[in-house]
């Protein structure tokens, strides 16, 4: 019997870490996608590999999946992971007065964390702001976006699934009662049209999801939010620096190659194919990014940057939940064939490949359980290195 | 941001089965934007069509390596102001010695086979990485970290070398930088591979390498130190030590 063929929409985090787990599943897999591998949100991720400390008094279900999933991307892809550990900072009274909720929460949510002096804090960082008032070192890390998801689509490729960059899809292929049996595409290379079908699309385009849903006229579970992140060039750290408080803007200096990266805001956008540089944003993360690292006025900035996320619809902001849905639009809106996952960040990849492929499994009658978590990734080069 | 520029962007393209051309965009940019983000408008904004790689545009990932007026550049940190004029051309083109996808987008695959030939590292520790240019305050605990290395394997000097387009087969510069990273002493595996016709004997020293490299890996004095800890290697081995 042949193997059940998915199309994957989308090669950004979701994408092709749905691809890697349904090609363990026993599927044939192919992923289309309009640009090359992770051009969209998810190359131009801040790279905070997530402990949950963020999350921890607000949405602590978003918390408990990062510190599971981080400790879980620890094992299987430490090639694209510095492992160094966060700071949670306290510099005013008010965000002492976080403390206690922060400890709290940590606690509940399983993360552990290890209360500092200032003194001891600068001795591991020497270029916070000497005026903190508080510490508590976290299991954060940083992460190289790009190569996270390479590690993810190369092993996919190794276990058969096909990847087709530059391929824009264009259309829906429906049944004739609305059913989607597959997708029209454009070869980007060359300018050609095809029709590729499926027994399901996954519908992975993350800020981009309503574009696809609105070909198979429904509506889009997503709010895009995008936010600016500002790269320096000086190394200033060699862990990622978090503001002790509530999330807000440029609260998050993270450590990147010989950069540190400050981020980020959260607005509400549409059109989210272009995104351009606000000035205000960018002398807003130099204010608040020196607030926890004074160096940084000293260095230049190397790279100004925006990037979407893919919120679940119900809000707007930072009052959304950063935890991820996964939509059966059969269940939904009465249409087979499609299923749309959004929401969610990078550090929760893995779970949210896992929910989308559970889904997808049961619909194609598959019994075969996810590996992924026990399942170290190869080489990252494997991506260029397999032939498609 | 306040200053505006007029600037034709003139990009390289080429769409499987027809000859090679240049598209002349006009546009209106901020001297202060990265010639990435001018690209980028052009697909969002002017011709859907265009085919380029970009990924963390803050010069991480090395994906956007182009040829910016001739010369190789990681696009995403490459101010328009550096490379043009206000009511001047800027002209993008893919990087050389790489066979064409489309357009600006190369690709990587023989490259990132010769990284994986010569085991380059992608994460090591953080004292190593910065050995050779210590920040000012040392941590004793910065010891025990580790971090990405330097080299984004962006190709660019692949792109630069003049000695690449001889040998399809030649390892280059990224990768012979990587074997002097992992060094002879500690890999000594590594001697077959790179002492060989195609391997560190084929550069002739342009160090063109080097003066293109975005990250400080500087490839060409790595490949002289190679060849020094090559020739220790051997006369080593004839003294049967």
């Amino acid at each position: 019997m042949p193997k059940p063929h998915v199309i994957i929409i989308g090669a950004g985090f979701t994408g092709v870490a749905t691809a890697h787990d349904l090609a363990l599943r026993g599927c044939d897999v192919t992923v289309i996608e309009r640009g090359d591998i992770c051009n969209g949100t998810s190359g131009r991720t801040h790279g905070l590999l997530h402990s949950g400390g963020r999350y921890a008094v607000k949405d602590k279900e978003s918390a408990i999946e990062c510190i599971e999933e981080n400790t879980i991307l620890r094992r299987i892809v430490p090639q694209v992971i510095e492992p160094n550990g966060g700071l949670f900072i306290a510099i005013e009274e008010s965000d002492l007065a976080y403390a206690e909720q922060f400890i709290e929460g940590c606690e509940e949510c399983g993360i552990p964390i290890d209360e500092l002096t200032p003194q001891q804090a600068l001795e591991l960082e020497p270029h916070i702001n000497p005026k903190l008032l508080s510490a508590f070192l976290i299991p954060d890390g940083t992460f190289d976006p790009l190569r996270l998801a390479l590690a993810f689509a190369g092993t996919a490729k190794h276990h058969g699934a096909h990847f087709r960059t530059f391929t824009e899809v264009e259309g829906l292929l429906t049944d004739g009662q609305g059913n989607v049996v597959g997708v029209n595409v454009l070869d980007r290379t060359a300018g050609q049209p095809t029709e590729i079908r499926a027994d399901i699309v996954v519908n992975a385009t993350g800020a981009w999801a309503g574009q696809i849903t609105s070909m198979a006229g429904l509506d889009a579970p997503v709010t895009p939010t995008p936010g600016i992140m500002v790269a320096y060039d000086q190394r200033l750290v060699q862990r990622a620096v978090n503001r002790l408080n509530v999330p807000g803007d440029g609260d998050i200096v993270l450590p990147q190659r010989r950069m540190v990266v400050v981020g980020t805001t959260s607005f509400d956008a549409e059109n989210v194919d272009y995104i351009p540089i606000f000035e205000d944003q960018v002398q807003l993360m130099l204010e608040r990014g020196s607030e926890l690292i004074p160096g940084i006025r000293n260095a230049k900035p190397r790279g100004i940057y925006m990037a979407t996320r893919p919120l679940i619809s119900g809000g707007s902001g930072r009052s959304i939940a950063r935890t991820f849905k996964c939509y059966d639009h059969k269940e939904t809106h009465n249409v087979d064939g499609l299923v749309t996952i959004t929401g969610g960040k990078a550090t929760t990849l893995r779970l949210m490949a896992e929910k989308t492929s559970d889904m997808v499994c049961t619909k194609l009658g598959i019994s075969a359980l996810c590996v992924t978590k026990e399942m170290p990734l190869l080489s990252y080069r494997q991506y260029y290195t397999i032939p498609n | 941001m306040t200053e505006k520029w007029n600037i034709t962007l003139r990009v390289y393209r080429q769409k499987t089965g027809q000859a090679p051309r240049f598209d002349d965009f006009k546009m209106e940019v901020d001297p202060d934007e990265y010639v990435l983000d001018a690209v980028e408008r052009v697909w969002a904004f002017h011709d859907r069509s265009l085919c380029f790689r970009h990924a963390c545009h803050h010069s991480t990932c090395g994906a956007c390596g182009m040829r910016v007026n001739g010369i190789e550049k990681l696009t995403c940190i490459t101010l328009i102001r550096n490379v043009t004029h206000n009511g001047d051309t800027l002209k993008v083109e893919p990087l050389r010695n790489f066979p064409i996808i489309s357009d600006l987008a190369v690709d990587m695959g023989s490259f990132y086979r010769k990284m994986e030939v010569v085991g380059a590292r992608a994460v090591l520790p953080v004292t190593e990485a910065e050995i050779e240019r210590p920040p000012a305050a040392w941590s004793p605990a910065d010891a025990l970290y580790t971090r990405l290395s330097d080299c984004l394997e962006c190709g660019l000097c692949i792109s630069a070398c003049p000695i690449a387009a001889t040998s399809l087969e030649y390892l280059g510069p990224a990768p012979l930088a990587a074997a002097q990273d992992r060094s002879l002493s500690r890999a000594p595996e590594l001697l077959e591979i790179i002492d060989s016709e195609d391997g560190l004997w084929r550069c002739h020293s342009a160090f063109e390498c080097t003066a293109v490299c975005p990250s400080f890996v500087e490839p060409g004095r790595r490949i002289m130190d190679l060849r020094k800890q090559t020739i220790g290697a051997k006369l080593g081995k004839l003294f049967g030590k």
